[in-house]
């Protein structure tokens, strides 16, 4: 159904080209949301949405944009959608919307956005432009998830705010890990995701 | 005086951008290879919040809050990030060649990083505090020593990991952990060293 080119572009990002774990884009707000998984999932979906929007836009306009101001276009057309999003969350789930604070509206100056847009949507055409969005913006959520996922079972014993670990587990002198729920701890996470990931991938390139 | 004093002293050490908020991330690991140019885009970072944090402050206070527009504040911000950028470029490379030449190409660099856009939206934040909250930013000079204290923990931030970096160069770190992979952990665990500061009373 699809061609060989349209899979690699739409599944590349989710683990060999990676946008967060091998090209080291989006860091701030991947290591900053990560205390829970309900918001980590929000900003995944967030982020997925806005990149493969902006995609699409910027690649339909991009004949028409001088080379000399192309930053400041971008970056208009991605604060454009980042204001939408979050005053759709702000109106349908807002606790959420308070626990990603500051870091919905970094998602302007997320390095995923304007590096998918300059390396990708102002040289292809507007199909090829969502599925790099999509796959880019899927590739950031995993990594999102699966630090959260560590940090929320270990560090609260839950997982979406659902007890995970018995009572019992409490009783025979289990304790949360507290150190999971500090930022350190976020740096550290991703890094033996880093090493988990290269190690796999330089076996498989041998 | 005290208030802004205390402000400043705290966004250094406690809430530092890189250890406590991962602001400026991206560039920050990117371009920690070696002192120089680390020590470089430090003062860059430090010198446009210097002068766009106080900006935004203005058009927070004096435009977007009496005419109920802060949902524009995304737009307006980068918009002023952008073009301050843009503005301190020329003057620098008017007035100081020296400095351009060592600024040079970090300077456009710095409209996208998050820790001008994060500052900005911090303060935006911190706007709305009473007065006796320790993180209040009530004046022109709140703002200013706020975003001084962000750059100074900024440019302390990645001077210390440069200087770590510099010297890690010679340990046998294992393969797959090479290069990236340990930075995060040495920031790791630079941010645990860090966290000492968080309980201070000032």
């Amino acid at each position: 159904m699809l061609s060989q080119k349209t899979k690699d572009t739409l599944l590349g990002p989710l683990n060999a080209n990676n946008p967060v774990v091998v090209q080291i884009l989006g860091i701030c707000s991947a290591l900053a949301v990560t205390v829970q998984l309900k918001p980590a999932l929000v900003m995944g979906i967030a982020v997925t949405i806005i990149v493969a929007m902006a995609n699409v836009i910027v690649s339909l306009i991009r004949n028409t944009i001088p080379m000399r101001v192309r930053i400041i276009v971008q970056l208009v057309v991605v604060a454009a959608l980042v204001t939408l999003v979050s005053e759709i969350l702000k109106a349908f789930a807002y606790d959420v919307a308070m626990q990603l604070s500051v870091y919905l509206g970094l998602i302007i100056t997320n390095c995923i956005l304007m590096g998918r847009l300059e390396a990708f949507a102002m040289t292809n055409n507007a199909w090829d432009s969502l599925l790099d969005g999509l796959g880019n913006g899927l590739g950031y959520a995993i990594i999102l998830v699966i630090v959260a996922f560590v940090r929320e079972l270990f560090g609260s014993g839950q997982l979406l705010g659902f007890q995970i670990i018995p009572q019992s587990f409490y009783d025979a002198g289990y304790e949360n890990c507290g150190m999971m729920l500090m930022p350190a701890m976020a740096l550290i996470l991703v890094g033996c995701v880093i090493w988990v990931h290269r190690s796999i991938n330089d076996k498989e390139a041998k | 005086m005290e208030h802004a004093l205390s402000l400043f002293v705290r966004s250094i050490f406690a809430d530092n951008m890189i250890f406590a908020y991962f602001l400026g991330m991206c560039s920050y690991l990117a371009v920690s290879k070696n002192v120089k140019t680390s020590a470089g885009l430090g003062v860059a970072v430090t010198f446009v919040l210097i002068v766009t944090l106080p900006v935004n402050y203005l058009l927070q206070t004096l435009v977007l809050e009496p005419l109920h527009l802060s949902y524009l504040s995304f737009i307006l911000f980068i918009a002023v990030i952008a073009a301050i950028v843009q503005l301190v470029e020329m003057i620098v490379e008017k007035y100081s060649p020296s400095l351009y030449a060592s600024l040079g190409i970090f300077l456009p660099l710095i409209a996208v990083n998050c820790a001008i856009m994060g500052g900005s939206l911090f303060m935006q934040q911190r706007i709305g505090l009473p007065a006796v909250d320790p993180k209040a930013i009530t004046s022109l000079l709140d703002a200013f020593m706020y975003a001084l204290g962000s750059g100074i923990g900024w440019f302390l931030a990645i001077v210390c990991l440069a200087g770590i970096r510099e010297k890690m160069e010679y340990n046998d770190v294992p393969k797959p952990l090479q290069g990236l992979g340990i930075t995060f952990i040495t920031v790791g665990l630079m941010a645990l060293a860090f966290m000492c500061f968080s309980g201070l009373e000032i």
